[in-house]
């Protein structure tokens, strides 16, 4: 825009409106792009890391309740690279372990404890009595009770249709676990249930009866949710920052 | 930008822009404002020199420095593991019963143990141990699994009922859930808790407790032993806990018995040695021992 600098004024470029239009679009895409452009390296940006699997229906219904309730608002799911962070909670999180999160639980407000590596932390008997009445076990919590979710049929019709949704961001579920996302879902609930292909298609799905309900409950949903969570990557294969480079 | 203008009405000076007789003032930004906005931009370019900045498609400019806030902790845990290296080796290396006998490495453990407790194992035992429903107080003298050091030690490690090659009890195998299973009728399961009722001389029918004994002894001897006093003094690992006892786990009233009776317990602890290291298993086995009840 050399020749514009010559007879640059405010003069000439609010008189015409033309030249308005166009330096706008100019200024507006330079922001834009500067945001966008490094989205499309993402992959680039995820550690390359083995085990790290879609949910499972299951724990698919159970984040969805998660959100639902709000959970975020008082938990975070990273684990930060400082020292009484990752002596307290573990590993820090890394990007992959969140890639098939939308939206993702990142964040730094924390009103509970962090929950990214709560999975296997505490028995299933725990999480449910702790859902049910935090202070009945933690007599200093402040977090709200939901004992009602214990006995609550979880709606599960549509979990194909949750599934086929996230594929289209890139959730990369196959037909196959489409296809049975049903059936999956009910045997994860079930420990008297074949879960050979539960097993095969989500490998380290935690199988119990969580409330011990007949049916499905949401509480089951969410509590197999949680016992899931940063327990896909095997951290004895990472054991320095050189492992993890993308 | 023609000659320069003052507004009558304010004293300021204008811009010289004009808009159908409208003229703009200018109110320049505070020097000390713009000062600063200045400093700024000349740090963010120090900045990109010297700290990792720029996305490159696949990479990314490094810096001067070579900065990374991974190995920046990689140092501050080997840092920090070093100050107190003289205690975690010497815990690592001593059996759980000589650390308590080492009055400084007993210090050490305690102090850890604390923590670790707190952090991990409270949430279920409470913070001074004292358990809650289902989840077993670790200040009285009942163990299920056992309650010297060395139990201790192994429970924590390779958890209860947990998903570990060498976990106390099995996988998914705990009480036998007597009346969902049909193996006890209604009638028998009333009678067997009577029974044990009256073991504790808290029975009201002394006539039910007569024949839940004959119940107990088919059916739950076999791991709460003979005179119902729990599978650690029959020396099996199974975690049945002694029926004559003031400390129960899930309540010892009779509505609870018939519940316990008819759906079963199998309760879990994880296995701890897959999360944490060894010297801090064996800090909190210390600590546990010490809150009240070891053996």
């Amino acid at each position: 825009m050399a020749e514009e600098k010559k007879g640059f004024s405010h003069d000439t470029i609010e008189r015409n409106t033309l030249l308005l239009i166009v330096l706008i679009l100019i200024t507006v895409s330079i922001g834009g792009l500067v945001q966008i452009v490094p989205l499309f390296t993402i992959e680039s940006t995820i550690e390359k890391v083995d085990g790290v699997r879609p949910y499972s229906p299951l724990e698919l219904a159970g984040q969805n309740i998660y959100y639902r309730e709000g959970c975020y608002n008082c938990h975070s799911q990273q684990i930060r690279p400082f020292r009484d962070e990752v002596e307290r909670y573990g590993h820090y999180s890394l990007a992959a372990e969140s890639m098939y999160d939308h939206p993702f639980q990142w964040g730094s407000k924390r009103t509970g404890p962090d929950l990214a590596r709560v999975g296997g932390k505490y028995s299933n008997d725990w999480q449910v009595a702790h859902l049910v009445d935090p202070r009945a076990v933690v007599p200093e919590s402040i977090m709200p009770g939901y004992a009602w979710m214990k006995d609550r049929p979880l709606k599960y019709t549509d979990i194909q249709d949750h599934m086929k949704t996230l594929r289209i961001v890139g959730v990369p579920y196959s037909d196959e676990q489409i296809a049975s996302a049903k059936a999956d879902l009910e045997a994860q609930k079930n420990p008297d249930a074949d879960t050979a292909g539960l097993m095969k298609r989500y490998p380290k799905a935690v199988v119990a009866n969580f409330t011990g309900n007949k049916g499905v409950t949401e509480m089951d949903a969410l509590v197999a949710y949680l016992q899931v969570l940063g327990t896909m990557v095997d951290f004895t294969k990472y054991q320095s920052p050189k492992q993890l480079q993308q | 930008m023609a000659q320069k203008e003052k507004d009558a009405l304010s004293g300021v000076e204008t811009t010289g822009h004009e808009w159908d007789g409208l003229r703009e003032l200018n109110n320049p930004l505070p020097k000390w404002w713009l000062y600063i906005f200045y400093v700024c931009i000349a740090w963010s370019l120090v900045y990109y020199v010297l700290y990792p900045a720029w996305p490159l498609g696949k990479s990314y400019t490094k810096g001067l420095l070579g900065y990374s806030q991974r190995e920046e902790l990689v140092q501050k845990v080997a840092d920090g593991k070093k100050a107190q290296e003289k205690y975690l080796t010497a815990i690592a290396a001593t059996s759980v019963e000589d650390i308590q006998k080492n009055k400084d490495l007993l210090a050490f453990a305690m102090a850890g143990g604390r923590s670790y407790f707190n952090e991990n194992c409270a949430a279920c035992h409470g913070a001074g141990g004292q358990g809650a429903k289902g989840f077993p107080t670790l200040a009285d003298d009942v163990w299920l699994w056992g309650g010297t050091t060395a139990d201790i030690y192994k429970t924590i490690q390779h958890g209860i009922r947990a998903d570990d090659g060498d976990t106390r009890g099995t996988v998914g195998i705990g009480m036998t859930a007597f009346g969902r299973d049909g193996i006890l009728n209604r009638e028998q399961i009333g009678q067997v808790a009577e029974y044990v009722l009256s073991l504790n001389k808290r029975s009201t029918d002394a006539a039910a407790a007569e024949k839940g004994k004959t119940v107990y002894d088919e059916n739950c001897a076999a791991c709460h032993g003979d005179s119902a006093q729990g599978s650690v003094a029959v020396g099996m690992d199974v975690g049945a806990p002694p029926l004559v006892t003031a400390n129960w786990l899930y309540g010892g009233d009779k509505a609870t018995l018939v519940e316990t009776i008819t759906n079963g317990r199998a309760g879990v602890m994880p296995a701890w040695s897959k999360r944490l290291d060894d010297a801090t298993v064996k800090s909190l086995a210390v600590y546990v021992h010490n809150l009240g009840g070891g053996k």
